[in-house]
Protein backbone atom coordinates (compact mmCIF):
# COMPACT_ATOMS: atom_id res chain seq x y z
CA UNK A 1 0.00 0.00 0.00
CA UNK A 2 1.63 3.54 -0.69
CA UNK A 3 1.87 5.52 2.49
CA UNK A 4 -0.82 8.63 2.51
CA UNK A 5 0.11 10.99 5.20
CA UNK A 6 -2.60 12.38 7.36
CA UNK A 7 -1.53 15.95 6.23
CA UNK A 8 -2.59 14.70 2.68
CA UNK A 9 -5.69 13.34 3.53
CA UNK A 10 -6.83 16.39 5.29
CA UNK A 11 -5.94 18.13 1.88
CA UNK A 12 -8.17 15.54 0.25
CA UNK A 13 -11.41 16.10 2.24
CA UNK A 14 -11.28 19.85 1.73
CA UNK A 15 -11.11 19.52 -1.72
CA UNK A 16 -13.94 17.47 -2.23
CA UNK A 17 -15.94 19.46 0.14
CA UNK A 18 -15.22 22.31 -1.82
CA UNK A 19 -16.14 20.04 -5.02
CA UNK A 20 -18.97 19.39 -3.34
CA UNK A 21 -20.03 22.95 -2.63
CA UNK A 22 -19.36 24.47 -6.26
CA UNK A 23 -21.36 21.39 -7.06
CA UNK A 24 -24.22 21.86 -4.83
CA UNK A 25 -24.28 25.67 -4.86
CA UNK A 26 -26.37 26.80 -7.57
CA UNK A 27 -28.82 23.95 -6.56
CA UNK A 28 -28.82 25.40 -2.80
CA UNK A 29 -29.78 29.18 -4.50
CA UNK A 30 -32.96 27.39 -6.42
CA UNK A 31 -33.70 25.87 -3.26
CA UNK A 32 -33.79 29.27 -1.50
CA UNK A 33 -35.21 31.45 -4.03
CA UNK A 34 -38.14 29.34 -3.99
CA UNK A 35 -39.06 29.88 -0.42
CA UNK A 36 -38.79 33.37 -0.54
CA UNK A 37 -40.74 36.54 -1.56
CA UNK A 38 -40.41 37.79 -5.21
CA UNK A 39 -40.41 41.41 -4.81
CA UNK A 40 -37.30 40.97 -2.16
CA UNK A 41 -35.50 38.72 -5.25
CA UNK A 42 -36.49 41.02 -7.73
CA UNK A 43 -34.51 43.51 -6.19
CA UNK A 44 -31.54 41.83 -5.63
CA UNK A 45 -32.19 41.54 -2.02
CA UNK A 46 -32.14 37.53 -1.82
CA UNK A 47 -31.22 36.46 1.52
CA UNK A 48 -28.63 33.23 1.57
CA UNK A 49 -31.18 31.83 4.07
CA UNK A 50 -34.69 29.79 3.90
CA UNK A 51 -37.75 32.27 3.52
CA UNK A 52 -41.25 31.40 5.03
CA UNK A 53 -42.59 30.94 1.93
CA UNK A 54 -42.41 27.13 0.99
CA UNK A 55 -45.73 25.95 1.32
CA UNK A 56 -47.44 28.87 -0.75
CA UNK A 57 -44.80 29.01 -3.77
CA UNK A 58 -45.01 25.12 -4.46
CA UNK A 59 -48.56 25.36 -4.14
CA UNK A 60 -49.01 27.55 -6.50
CA UNK A 61 -46.62 26.22 -8.80
CA UNK A 62 -47.64 22.25 -8.96
CA UNK A 63 -51.46 23.52 -8.94
CA UNK A 64 -51.73 26.92 -10.40
CA UNK A 65 -48.93 27.84 -12.58
CA UNK A 66 -47.65 31.19 -12.51
CA UNK A 67 -50.17 34.31 -12.71
CA UNK A 68 -49.58 35.46 -16.90
CA UNK A 69 -52.52 34.84 -18.92
CA UNK A 70 -51.38 31.29 -20.31
CA UNK A 71 -50.60 29.57 -16.84
CA UNK A 72 -50.20 26.25 -16.84
CA UNK A 73 -49.95 24.22 -13.11
CA UNK A 74 -46.41 22.67 -13.24
CA UNK A 75 -48.31 19.69 -12.08
CA UNK A 76 -50.06 18.82 -15.12
CA UNK A 77 -46.11 19.51 -17.26
CA UNK A 78 -44.49 16.78 -14.92
CA UNK A 79 -47.43 14.22 -15.71
CA UNK A 80 -46.30 15.17 -19.22
CA UNK A 81 -42.30 14.61 -18.84
CA UNK A 82 -43.52 11.61 -16.60
CA UNK A 83 -45.46 10.13 -19.65
CA UNK A 84 -42.54 11.35 -21.82
CA UNK A 85 -39.99 9.51 -20.10
CA UNK A 86 -41.61 6.31 -19.52
CA UNK A 87 -42.58 6.07 -22.90
CA UNK A 88 -38.95 6.59 -24.25
CA UNK A 89 -37.42 4.41 -21.37
CA UNK A 90 -39.89 1.25 -21.88
CA UNK A 91 -40.35 1.87 -26.06
CA UNK A 92 -36.53 1.85 -26.40
CA UNK A 93 -36.20 -1.21 -24.38
CA UNK A 94 -39.22 -2.94 -25.90
CA UNK A 95 -38.23 -2.61 -29.66
CA UNK A 96 -33.98 -3.23 -28.87
CA UNK A 97 -34.09 -6.25 -27.09
CA UNK A 98 -36.32 -7.92 -30.05
CA UNK A 99 -34.41 -6.55 -32.67
CA UNK A 100 -31.29 -7.41 -31.08
CA UNK A 101 -32.93 -11.07 -30.37
CA UNK A 102 -33.76 -11.18 -33.91
CA UNK A 103 -29.97 -10.13 -34.89
CA UNK A 104 -28.48 -12.84 -32.62
CA UNK A 105 -30.84 -15.28 -32.50
CA UNK A 106 -31.50 -15.87 -36.41
CA UNK A 107 -30.06 -15.76 -39.48
CA UNK A 108 -32.01 -14.04 -42.46
CA UNK A 109 -31.83 -12.61 -45.41
CA UNK A 110 -30.45 -8.91 -45.08
CA UNK A 111 -29.70 -9.31 -41.55
CA UNK A 112 -26.46 -7.48 -41.32
CA UNK A 113 -27.53 -4.39 -43.67
CA UNK A 114 -30.59 -4.30 -40.75
CA UNK A 115 -28.41 -4.39 -37.96
CA UNK A 116 -25.78 -1.37 -39.83
CA UNK A 117 -29.32 0.22 -40.64
CA UNK A 118 -29.81 0.65 -36.80
CA UNK A 119 -26.20 1.29 -35.73
CA UNK A 120 -25.82 3.76 -38.20
CA UNK A 121 -28.68 5.88 -36.72
CA UNK A 122 -26.16 6.84 -33.40
CA UNK A 123 -24.80 9.44 -36.51
CA UNK A 124 -27.99 10.79 -36.47
CA UNK A 125 -28.72 12.50 -33.33
CA UNK A 126 -32.11 14.76 -33.69
CA UNK A 127 -30.36 18.00 -33.63
CA UNK A 128 -28.85 17.11 -37.09
CA UNK A 129 -32.47 16.46 -38.95
CA UNK A 130 -34.34 18.82 -36.45
CA UNK A 131 -36.60 20.46 -39.13
CA UNK A 132 -37.43 17.66 -41.45
CA UNK A 133 -38.36 15.24 -38.64
CA UNK A 134 -40.49 18.08 -37.45
CA UNK A 135 -42.74 18.14 -40.72
CA UNK A 136 -42.62 14.15 -40.31
CA UNK A 137 -44.26 14.24 -37.76
CA UNK A 138 -46.53 17.27 -38.54
CA UNK A 139 -47.63 15.41 -41.30
CA UNK A 140 -48.24 12.71 -39.82
CA UNK A 141 -50.63 14.21 -37.19
CA UNK A 142 -48.44 13.50 -34.59
CA UNK A 143 -47.86 17.22 -33.50
CA UNK A 144 -49.24 17.85 -29.61
CA UNK A 145 -49.45 14.54 -28.77
CA UNK A 146 -47.58 12.20 -26.94
CA UNK A 147 -46.90 9.71 -29.58
CA UNK A 148 -45.18 12.72 -31.35
CA UNK A 149 -43.19 13.30 -28.24
CA UNK A 150 -41.83 9.72 -27.80
CA UNK A 151 -42.23 7.65 -30.94
CA UNK A 152 -39.25 9.76 -32.93
CA UNK A 153 -37.03 9.10 -30.02
CA UNK A 154 -37.54 6.04 -29.43
CA UNK A 155 -35.26 4.15 -31.78
CA UNK A 156 -31.72 3.01 -29.99
CA UNK A 157 -28.93 1.59 -31.69
CA UNK A 158 -27.06 1.86 -28.18
CA UNK A 159 -29.68 -0.19 -26.80
CA UNK A 160 -30.04 -2.66 -29.22
CA UNK A 161 -26.05 -2.90 -29.31
CA UNK A 162 -26.16 -4.18 -25.39
CA UNK A 163 -28.51 -6.48 -25.82
CA UNK A 164 -27.02 -7.66 -28.46
CA UNK A 165 -23.40 -7.95 -27.03
CA UNK A 166 -25.44 -9.49 -24.18
CA UNK A 167 -27.00 -12.28 -25.68
CA UNK A 168 -24.05 -13.33 -27.51
CA UNK A 169 -22.43 -14.49 -23.68
CA UNK A 170 -25.44 -16.40 -23.18
CA UNK A 171 -24.50 -19.90 -23.11
CA UNK A 172 -25.87 -22.23 -26.12
CA UNK A 173 -26.75 -24.65 -24.09
CA UNK A 174 -29.98 -22.66 -22.40
CA UNK A 175 -31.11 -22.54 -26.20
CA UNK A 176 -30.71 -26.26 -26.32
CA UNK A 177 -32.23 -27.01 -22.88
CA UNK A 178 -35.27 -25.10 -23.78
CA UNK A 179 -35.46 -27.01 -27.03
CA UNK A 180 -35.23 -30.49 -25.55
CA UNK A 181 -38.36 -29.38 -23.54
CA UNK A 182 -40.07 -28.08 -26.61
CA UNK A 183 -40.31 -24.73 -26.07
CA UNK A 184 -40.44 -22.67 -29.65
CA UNK A 185 -38.29 -19.09 -30.39
CA UNK A 186 -40.72 -16.87 -28.33
CA UNK A 187 -41.31 -19.14 -25.35
CA UNK A 188 -37.36 -18.82 -25.46
CA UNK A 189 -37.58 -15.54 -25.41
CA UNK A 190 -39.99 -15.14 -22.87
CA UNK A 191 -39.49 -17.58 -20.23
CA UNK A 192 -35.28 -17.87 -20.72
CA UNK A 193 -33.44 -14.55 -22.23
CA UNK A 194 -35.82 -11.85 -20.43
CA UNK A 195 -35.74 -13.04 -17.18
CA UNK A 196 -31.76 -12.78 -17.39
CA UNK A 197 -31.45 -9.83 -19.04
CA UNK A 198 -33.33 -8.06 -15.93
CA UNK A 199 -30.18 -6.28 -14.61
CA UNK A 200 -29.11 -5.21 -17.79
CA UNK A 201 -32.89 -4.12 -18.55
CA UNK A 202 -32.69 -1.59 -15.03
CA UNK A 203 -29.69 -0.19 -15.68
CA UNK A 204 -30.56 1.16 -19.51
CA UNK A 205 -34.30 2.20 -18.20
CA UNK A 206 -32.80 3.93 -15.36
CA UNK A 207 -30.59 5.99 -17.97
CA UNK A 208 -33.11 6.30 -20.65
CA UNK A 209 -35.23 7.09 -18.30
CA UNK A 210 -33.47 10.10 -16.98
CA UNK A 211 -32.76 11.06 -20.64
CA UNK A 212 -36.36 10.72 -21.42
CA UNK A 213 -37.24 13.37 -19.00
CA UNK A 214 -34.38 15.70 -19.75
CA UNK A 215 -35.64 15.74 -23.34
CA UNK A 216 -35.69 19.45 -24.27
CA UNK A 217 -35.24 20.45 -28.22
CA UNK A 218 -37.81 17.79 -29.54
CA UNK A 219 -40.61 18.77 -26.80
CA UNK A 220 -39.54 22.75 -27.57
CA UNK A 221 -40.52 22.11 -31.18
CA UNK A 222 -43.40 19.92 -31.66
CA UNK A 223 -45.67 21.29 -28.51
CA UNK A 224 -47.53 24.38 -29.29
CA UNK A 225 -50.75 23.83 -26.58
CA UNK A 226 -50.02 24.10 -23.39
CA UNK A 227 -51.42 21.74 -21.41
CA UNK A 228 -48.72 19.29 -23.95
CA UNK A 229 -45.97 21.01 -22.33
CA UNK A 230 -43.27 19.02 -20.55
CA UNK A 231 -41.31 20.98 -17.57
CA UNK A 232 -38.47 21.50 -19.47
CA UNK A 233 -40.17 23.37 -21.66
CA UNK A 234 -42.26 25.19 -19.28
CA UNK A 235 -39.18 26.87 -17.27
CA UNK A 236 -38.47 27.93 -20.29
CA UNK A 237 -41.69 29.72 -21.19
CA UNK A 238 -41.68 31.35 -17.51
CA UNK A 239 -38.47 33.66 -17.77
CA UNK A 240 -39.74 34.53 -21.28
CA UNK A 241 -41.54 37.45 -20.13
CA UNK A 242 -39.65 40.81 -19.64
CA UNK A 243 -37.19 40.16 -16.51
CA UNK A 244 -39.66 42.65 -14.15
CA UNK A 245 -42.50 40.30 -14.79
CA UNK A 246 -40.52 37.11 -13.81
CA UNK A 247 -41.45 35.18 -11.22
CA UNK A 248 -38.43 33.96 -10.21
CA UNK A 249 -39.67 31.97 -6.65
CA UNK A 250 -42.34 29.99 -8.89
CA UNK A 251 -39.13 29.68 -11.51
CA UNK A 252 -36.82 27.94 -9.06
CA UNK A 253 -39.65 26.02 -7.33
CA UNK A 254 -40.03 24.91 -10.75
CA UNK A 255 -36.63 23.74 -11.31
CA UNK A 256 -36.59 22.45 -8.04
CA UNK A 257 -39.22 20.13 -9.39
CA UNK A 258 -37.56 19.47 -12.85
CA UNK A 259 -34.85 18.22 -11.03
CA UNK A 260 -36.50 16.18 -8.41
CA UNK A 261 -36.90 13.04 -10.57
CA UNK A 262 -34.29 12.18 -12.39
CA UNK A 263 -31.91 13.33 -9.28
CA UNK A 264 -33.78 10.91 -7.38
CA UNK A 265 -33.05 8.01 -9.42
CA UNK A 266 -29.76 8.61 -9.71
CA UNK A 267 -29.23 8.62 -6.01
CA UNK A 268 -31.14 5.59 -5.30
CA UNK A 269 -30.71 3.94 -8.02
CA UNK A 270 -26.76 4.70 -8.31
CA UNK A 271 -25.48 1.00 -8.44
CA UNK A 272 -27.66 0.66 -11.53
CA UNK A 273 -26.98 4.40 -13.14
CA UNK A 274 -23.71 3.54 -12.73
CA UNK A 275 -23.51 0.42 -14.93
CA UNK A 276 -25.96 1.86 -17.03
CA UNK A 277 -23.92 4.77 -17.87
CA UNK A 278 -20.95 2.74 -18.44
CA UNK A 279 -22.47 -0.06 -20.58
CA UNK A 280 -24.01 2.52 -22.62
CA UNK A 281 -20.73 4.12 -23.47
CA UNK A 282 -19.11 1.06 -24.38
CA UNK B 1 -19.17 -13.26 -34.00
CA UNK B 2 -22.01 -15.61 -34.54
CA UNK B 3 -24.17 -17.51 -32.43
CA UNK B 4 -24.02 -21.59 -33.28
CA UNK B 5 -26.97 -22.86 -31.58
CA UNK B 6 -30.00 -20.60 -33.13
CA UNK B 7 -33.61 -20.99 -34.68
CA UNK B 8 -35.14 -21.62 -38.22
CA UNK B 9 -37.99 -19.41 -38.63
CA UNK B 10 -38.57 -17.32 -41.92
CA UNK B 11 -41.40 -14.53 -40.96
CA UNK B 12 -40.22 -14.16 -36.90
CA UNK B 13 -37.08 -12.30 -37.00
CA UNK B 14 -38.49 -9.82 -39.68
CA UNK B 15 -41.31 -9.42 -37.12
CA UNK B 16 -39.10 -8.73 -34.41
CA UNK B 17 -37.25 -5.97 -36.25
CA UNK B 18 -40.03 -4.62 -38.20
CA UNK B 19 -41.08 -1.63 -35.08
CA UNK B 20 -37.28 -0.36 -34.80
CA UNK B 21 -36.61 -0.42 -38.68
CA UNK B 22 -40.03 1.50 -39.49
CA UNK B 23 -38.98 3.89 -36.59
CA UNK B 24 -35.88 4.34 -37.97
CA UNK B 25 -36.76 4.69 -42.00
CA UNK B 26 -39.73 7.34 -40.85
CA UNK B 27 -37.92 9.06 -38.38
CA UNK B 28 -34.26 8.84 -38.84
CA UNK B 29 -33.55 8.19 -42.44
CA UNK B 30 -35.90 9.64 -44.52
CA UNK B 31 -35.75 13.65 -42.22
CA UNK B 32 -31.64 12.81 -43.30
CA UNK B 33 -32.49 12.14 -46.84
CA UNK B 34 -34.87 15.54 -46.67
CA UNK B 35 -31.89 17.39 -45.58
CA UNK B 36 -29.62 16.04 -47.67
CA UNK B 37 -31.54 16.79 -50.75
CA UNK B 38 -33.02 19.98 -49.73
CA UNK B 39 -29.78 21.26 -49.05
CA UNK B 40 -29.14 21.14 -53.07
CA UNK B 41 -32.34 23.01 -53.92
CA UNK B 42 -33.58 26.79 -53.70
CA UNK B 43 -36.85 28.10 -52.99
CA UNK B 44 -38.17 30.97 -54.16
CA UNK B 45 -39.67 33.53 -51.84
CA UNK B 46 -43.00 32.47 -51.54
CA UNK B 47 -42.07 28.65 -51.17
CA UNK B 48 -43.68 27.98 -54.66
CA UNK B 49 -41.33 26.56 -57.08
CA UNK B 50 -37.77 24.65 -56.52
CA UNK B 51 -34.67 24.68 -58.16
CA UNK B 52 -31.26 22.72 -57.96
CA UNK B 53 -28.37 24.15 -57.68
CA UNK B 54 -25.58 21.91 -56.84
CA UNK B 55 -23.51 23.08 -53.70
CA UNK B 56 -24.76 26.96 -54.08
CA UNK B 57 -26.13 26.84 -50.43
CA UNK B 58 -23.05 25.29 -49.40
CA UNK B 59 -20.54 27.81 -51.22
CA UNK B 60 -23.07 30.25 -49.99
CA UNK B 61 -22.68 29.25 -46.11
CA UNK B 62 -18.46 29.13 -46.20
CA UNK B 63 -19.00 32.83 -47.74
CA UNK B 64 -21.16 33.46 -44.70
CA UNK B 65 -18.83 35.57 -42.14
CA UNK B 66 -21.56 34.65 -39.66
CA UNK B 67 -21.30 30.91 -39.89
CA UNK B 68 -17.47 30.73 -39.64
CA UNK B 69 -17.56 32.59 -36.67
CA UNK B 70 -20.14 30.39 -35.20
CA UNK B 71 -17.84 27.04 -36.22
CA UNK B 72 -15.14 28.88 -34.81
CA UNK B 73 -17.14 29.95 -31.59
CA UNK B 74 -18.82 26.55 -31.56
CA UNK B 75 -14.87 24.69 -31.28
CA UNK B 76 -13.72 27.27 -28.70
CA UNK B 77 -16.72 26.35 -26.68
CA UNK B 78 -16.25 23.01 -26.73
CA UNK B 79 -12.31 23.21 -26.21
CA UNK B 80 -13.31 25.52 -22.88
CA UNK B 81 -15.77 23.23 -21.79
CA UNK B 82 -14.20 20.48 -22.23
CA UNK B 83 -10.22 21.47 -20.37
CA UNK B 84 -12.06 23.17 -17.10
CA UNK B 85 -14.67 20.23 -16.68
CA UNK B 86 -12.25 17.66 -17.15
CA UNK B 87 -9.45 19.54 -15.28
CA UNK B 88 -11.79 20.13 -11.97
CA UNK B 89 -13.38 16.14 -12.34
CA UNK B 90 -9.73 14.80 -12.63
CA UNK B 91 -8.83 16.81 -9.45
CA UNK B 92 -12.03 15.35 -7.39
CA UNK B 93 -11.32 11.84 -8.70
CA UNK B 94 -8.07 11.79 -7.83
CA UNK B 95 -9.29 12.80 -4.36
CA UNK B 96 -11.91 10.08 -4.03
CA UNK B 97 -9.80 7.77 -5.28
CA UNK B 98 -7.19 7.79 -2.04
CA UNK B 99 -8.56 5.46 0.60
CA UNK B 100 -10.33 8.21 2.40
CA UNK B 101 -13.66 7.71 4.99
CA UNK B 102 -16.88 8.37 3.90
CA UNK B 103 -15.55 7.93 0.07
CA UNK B 104 -19.50 6.35 -1.46
CA UNK B 105 -20.54 9.50 0.22
CA UNK B 106 -18.34 11.57 -1.60
CA UNK B 107 -19.12 10.00 -4.70
CA UNK B 108 -22.88 10.02 -4.23
CA UNK B 109 -22.71 13.82 -3.49
CA UNK B 110 -20.59 14.27 -6.49
CA UNK B 111 -22.88 12.55 -9.59
CA UNK B 112 -26.22 13.89 -8.92
CA UNK B 113 -25.64 16.88 -11.39
CA UNK B 114 -25.48 14.53 -13.91
CA UNK B 115 -29.66 13.98 -13.80
CA UNK B 116 -30.06 18.06 -14.15
CA UNK B 117 -31.63 18.71 -17.42
CA UNK B 118 -29.61 21.62 -19.96
CA UNK B 119 -32.07 23.76 -19.59
CA UNK B 120 -32.53 23.36 -15.84
CA UNK B 121 -28.79 23.90 -15.92
CA UNK B 122 -29.62 27.29 -17.76
CA UNK B 123 -31.96 28.77 -15.65
CA UNK B 124 -29.76 27.92 -12.44
CA UNK B 125 -26.73 29.67 -13.63
CA UNK B 126 -28.48 33.09 -14.93
CA UNK B 127 -30.50 33.46 -11.62
CA UNK B 128 -27.39 33.25 -9.80
CA UNK B 129 -25.53 35.37 -12.62
CA UNK B 130 -28.54 37.95 -13.41
CA UNK B 131 -27.26 41.45 -13.56
CA UNK B 132 -29.73 42.85 -11.37
CA UNK B 133 -30.86 40.48 -9.44
CA UNK B 134 -28.19 36.95 -9.42
CA UNK B 135 -26.84 36.65 -5.74
CA UNK B 136 -23.12 36.46 -6.87
CA UNK B 137 -23.27 39.49 -9.75
CA UNK B 138 -23.49 41.33 -6.29
CA UNK B 139 -20.14 40.18 -5.32
CA UNK B 140 -18.92 40.81 -8.76
CA UNK B 141 -19.93 44.54 -8.86
CA UNK B 142 -18.53 44.69 -5.44
CA UNK B 143 -15.27 43.86 -6.76
CA UNK B 144 -15.54 46.49 -9.53
CA UNK B 145 -16.70 44.62 -12.27
CA UNK B 146 -18.58 45.67 -14.93
CA UNK B 147 -21.10 42.83 -15.04
CA UNK B 148 -23.61 42.14 -17.54
CA UNK B 149 -24.00 38.98 -19.64
CA UNK B 150 -26.93 40.29 -21.44
CA UNK B 151 -25.44 42.56 -23.03
CA UNK B 152 -22.04 41.75 -22.93
CA UNK B 153 -20.96 39.14 -25.48
CA UNK B 154 -18.06 37.85 -23.58
CA UNK B 155 -19.33 37.52 -20.53
CA UNK B 156 -22.19 35.75 -21.90
CA UNK B 157 -19.81 32.94 -23.41
CA UNK B 158 -18.03 33.09 -19.96
CA UNK B 159 -21.50 32.19 -18.29
CA UNK B 160 -22.35 29.55 -21.00
CA UNK B 161 -18.87 28.19 -20.95
CA UNK B 162 -19.27 27.89 -17.17
CA UNK B 163 -22.90 26.03 -16.63
CA UNK B 164 -21.99 23.73 -19.34
CA UNK B 165 -18.53 22.75 -17.90
CA UNK B 166 -20.32 22.24 -13.91
CA UNK B 167 -23.01 20.06 -15.65
CA UNK B 168 -20.13 17.96 -16.99
CA UNK B 169 -18.03 17.25 -14.17
CA UNK B 170 -20.10 14.23 -12.50
CA UNK B 171 -19.63 12.44 -15.83
CA UNK B 172 -16.47 13.38 -16.15
CA UNK B 173 -15.57 12.48 -12.34
CA UNK B 174 -17.20 9.05 -12.90
CA UNK B 175 -15.54 7.39 -15.30
CA UNK B 176 -12.06 8.83 -14.29
CA UNK B 177 -12.55 7.66 -10.60
CA UNK B 178 -14.03 4.22 -12.94
CA UNK B 179 -9.86 4.91 -14.94
CA UNK B 180 -8.03 5.31 -11.52
CA UNK B 181 -9.47 2.67 -9.92
CA UNK B 182 -8.48 -0.02 -12.75
CA UNK B 183 -4.82 1.07 -12.11
CA UNK B 184 -2.79 -1.24 -10.60
CA UNK B 185 -1.86 -0.71 -6.94
CA UNK B 186 1.35 -2.62 -7.29
CA UNK B 187 2.54 -0.07 -10.50
CA UNK B 188 1.73 3.09 -8.20
CA UNK B 189 3.97 1.22 -5.64
CA UNK B 190 7.06 0.40 -7.46
CA UNK B 191 6.90 4.27 -8.62
CA UNK B 192 6.84 4.73 -4.60
CA UNK B 193 9.70 2.73 -4.05
CA UNK B 194 12.04 4.26 -6.52
CA UNK B 195 11.55 7.29 -4.67
CA UNK B 196 9.25 9.11 -6.66
CA UNK B 197 6.83 11.61 -4.39
CA UNK B 198 3.19 11.77 -5.00
CA UNK B 199 3.12 14.51 -7.71
CA UNK B 200 5.62 13.07 -9.79
CA UNK B 201 4.01 9.63 -9.13
CA UNK B 202 0.57 11.22 -10.83
CA UNK B 203 2.41 12.85 -13.88
CA UNK B 204 4.51 9.72 -14.57
CA UNK B 205 2.41 6.98 -13.24
CA UNK B 206 -1.02 7.85 -13.26
CA UNK B 207 -1.59 9.87 -15.53
CA UNK B 208 -0.08 8.18 -18.59
CA UNK B 209 -2.24 4.92 -17.95
CA UNK B 210 -5.12 7.48 -17.83
CA UNK B 211 -4.61 8.62 -21.01
CA UNK B 212 -7.44 6.29 -22.84
CA UNK B 213 -10.15 7.90 -20.54
CA UNK B 214 -9.00 11.10 -21.03
CA UNK B 215 -9.00 10.76 -24.55
CA UNK B 216 -12.28 8.89 -24.57
CA UNK B 217 -13.92 11.31 -22.23
CA UNK B 218 -12.27 14.49 -24.46
CA UNK B 219 -14.79 13.17 -27.31
CA UNK B 220 -17.32 12.78 -25.27
CA UNK B 221 -17.78 16.59 -23.70
CA UNK B 222 -16.68 17.85 -27.48
CA UNK B 223 -20.11 15.94 -28.43
CA UNK B 224 -21.43 17.64 -25.09
CA UNK B 225 -20.78 20.98 -25.74
CA UNK B 226 -22.01 20.50 -29.50
CA UNK B 227 -25.07 19.29 -29.23
CA UNK B 228 -26.34 19.11 -25.59
CA UNK B 229 -25.88 23.12 -24.80
CA UNK B 230 -28.98 23.96 -26.96
CA UNK B 231 -30.76 23.38 -24.08
CA UNK B 232 -28.22 25.67 -21.56
CA UNK B 233 -27.83 28.32 -24.79
CA UNK B 234 -31.79 28.70 -25.17
CA UNK B 235 -32.59 29.25 -21.56
CA UNK B 236 -29.45 31.49 -21.15
CA UNK B 237 -29.09 33.67 -23.65
CA UNK B 238 -30.66 32.47 -26.87
CA UNK B 239 -27.43 33.06 -28.45
CA UNK B 240 -27.51 36.03 -27.78
CA UNK B 241 -26.50 39.17 -27.13
CA UNK B 242 -25.67 39.95 -31.15
CA UNK B 243 -24.69 36.53 -31.97
CA UNK B 244 -22.27 35.98 -29.32
CA UNK B 245 -23.21 32.73 -28.03
CA UNK B 246 -24.70 31.24 -31.31
CA UNK B 247 -23.28 27.44 -31.74
CA UNK B 248 -23.50 25.47 -34.76
CA UNK B 249 -26.67 23.91 -33.31
CA UNK B 250 -28.16 26.88 -32.44
CA UNK B 251 -27.46 28.63 -35.63
CA UNK B 252 -29.62 25.77 -37.07
CA UNK B 253 -32.25 26.12 -34.70
CA UNK B 254 -32.61 29.40 -34.74
CA UNK B 255 -32.35 30.42 -38.71
CA UNK B 256 -34.99 27.79 -39.66
CA UNK B 257 -37.65 28.93 -36.53
CA UNK B 258 -37.62 32.26 -38.86
CA UNK B 259 -38.61 29.86 -41.82
CA UNK B 260 -35.74 31.87 -43.39
CA UNK B 261 -33.50 29.81 -46.20
CA UNK B 262 -34.22 26.43 -46.07
CA UNK B 263 -31.61 25.35 -48.00
CA UNK B 264 -29.24 26.90 -46.07
CA UNK B 265 -30.47 25.39 -43.22
CA UNK B 266 -30.60 22.02 -44.68
CA UNK B 267 -26.49 22.49 -45.80
CA UNK B 268 -26.17 23.28 -41.98
CA UNK B 269 -27.95 20.35 -40.69
CA UNK B 270 -25.60 18.07 -43.34
CA UNK B 271 -22.66 19.90 -42.17
CA UNK B 272 -23.28 19.14 -38.76
CA UNK B 273 -24.30 15.18 -39.73
CA UNK B 274 -20.75 15.01 -41.31
CA UNK B 275 -19.08 16.25 -37.86
CA UNK B 276 -20.92 13.83 -35.87
CA UNK B 277 -20.13 10.65 -38.38
CA UNK B 278 -16.43 11.99 -37.73
CA UNK B 279 -16.57 12.41 -34.04
CA UNK B 280 -18.59 9.18 -33.77
CA UNK B 281 -15.85 7.58 -36.12
CA UNK B 282 -12.67 8.46 -33.40
CA UNK B 283 -14.94 7.38 -30.37
CA UNK B 284 -15.40 3.64 -32.43
CA UNK B 285 -11.47 3.73 -33.06
CA UNK B 286 -10.90 4.19 -29.66
CA UNK B 287 -13.02 1.54 -28.11
CA UNK B 288 -11.33 -0.73 -30.17
CA UNK B 289 -8.06 0.10 -28.86
CA UNK B 290 -9.26 0.29 -24.92
CA UNK B 291 -10.62 -3.28 -26.04
CA UNK B 292 -7.04 -4.38 -26.16
CA UNK B 293 -5.01 -2.28 -24.25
Amino acid sequence: MVEEEGFRRYVAHIILWIGIAIVAFPVYIAIIASTQDNALIANGQMSLLPGGHFFETYYQTIFVGTSGSTREPVGNMMLNSLVMALLIAVGKIAISIISAYAIVYFRFPLRMPIFWIIFITLMLPVEVRIYPTYKIVADLHMLDSYAGLALPLIASATATLLFRQFFMTVPDELLEASRIDGAGPLRFFWDTLLPLSRTNMAALFVILFILGWNQYLWPLLITTRDDMQTIQVGIRKMITTTDALTEWPIVMATAVLAMLPPVFVVVVMQKLFVRGLVETEK
Amino acid sequence: MQKQAIFQSKLLPYALVAPQLAIVLIFFYWPALQAVIQSFLLQDAFGLSTTFVWFDNYVELFRDPAYFESILRTFFFSFAIAVSSLSFALLLAVMADKPLRGSTLYRTLLIWPYAVAPPVVGVLWIFMLHPSLGVISRYLRAAGIDWNPLLDGDQAAALIILAAAWKQISYNFLFFLAGLQAIPKSVLEAAAIDGARPMRRFWTVTFPLLSPTIFFLLVVNIVYAFFDTFGIIDTMTRGGPGKSTETLVYKVYSDGLLGGNLGSSAAQSVILMIMVIVLTGIQFRFVERKVTY
